[in-house]
């Protein structure tokens, strides 16, 4: 891997790093639970792009899998999550 | 590693991976920042849909390089969040909607249906029950 190429990805890994902290300090200031809902989305968001720019980083195909999985479970938990403070219970 | 990849290319892949890493920071910072919940459900769009494509984008030019053959699966990622962000950011919204209204905080606009339910009668309406 070239440095040009290396120090991108530890540039976009380094973002990502301050970005789960700032919206980690949302997930526990959050004055209510949809904050902290939508907080939570967006910290599965970043770990799907960490695993997504680990894959550039290490050059391997295997974690586009990780990424996928991790995107599919973001949608179930928020979804269940929001479901859950509309109506008090998930599945009717 | 990777002896064929070209520098335009590389080039091209920082310059994706950098922008995808600005536009997380820039989405994070606003949802500290913006003072209400309405206003702050705006930038996570923002890291879902410009922060998402630019790493896909160069996850699809890297691995095609790499392989020398057309790798189009990170795409999947970016189609799969198209169609389930949507959902929960109307999810969430009505949440925030609905426990405004039973905190009863002024300003609140009231249900639909309680606002027709004294002109007609709700048996007539179809769908009335939700």
């Amino acid at each position: 891997m070239s440095p040009v190429l290396l120090a991108a990805c530890l540039f976009a890994l380094g973002c990502y790093a301050v970005a789960s902290v700032l919206v980690m300090a949302r997930l526990i200031r959050g004055p209510r639970a949809q904050d902290r809902v939508l907080a939570l989305d967006l910290l599965y968001l970043h770990g799907m792009l960490v695993m997504l720019v680990l894959g550039i980083r290490h050059g391997s195909d295997e974690y586009f899998e990780g990424a996928l999985l991790i995107a599919l479970f973001s949608f179930v938990s928020s979804a269940a999550m929001a479901k859950f403070l509309l109506r008090g219970e998930v599945i009717e | 590693m990777s002896p064929g990849l070209p520098l335009w290319a590389e080039l091209v892949i920082a310059a994706l991976l950098v922008l995808s890493g600005v536009f997380v920071l820039i989405s994070a910072a606003g949802l500290v920042l913006l003072k209400h919940f309405f206003v702050r459900m705006h930038p996570p769009a923002l890291a879902y849909t410009l922060g998402t494509w630019c790493v896909a984008l160069a996850s699809v030019l890297y691995f095609s390089l790499l392989e020398s053959r057309l790798m189009l699966h990170p795409l999947v990622i970016t189609i799969l969040l198209a169609i389930s962000i949507p959902v929960t950011t109307l999810l969430l919204s009505r949440v925030a909607l609905f426990r405004r209204r039973v905190a009863g905080i002024e300003g609140t606009p009231p249900p639909l249906t309680a606002r027709a339910a004294p002109v007609t009668n709700a048996d007539s309406i179809p769908n009335a029950s939700r």
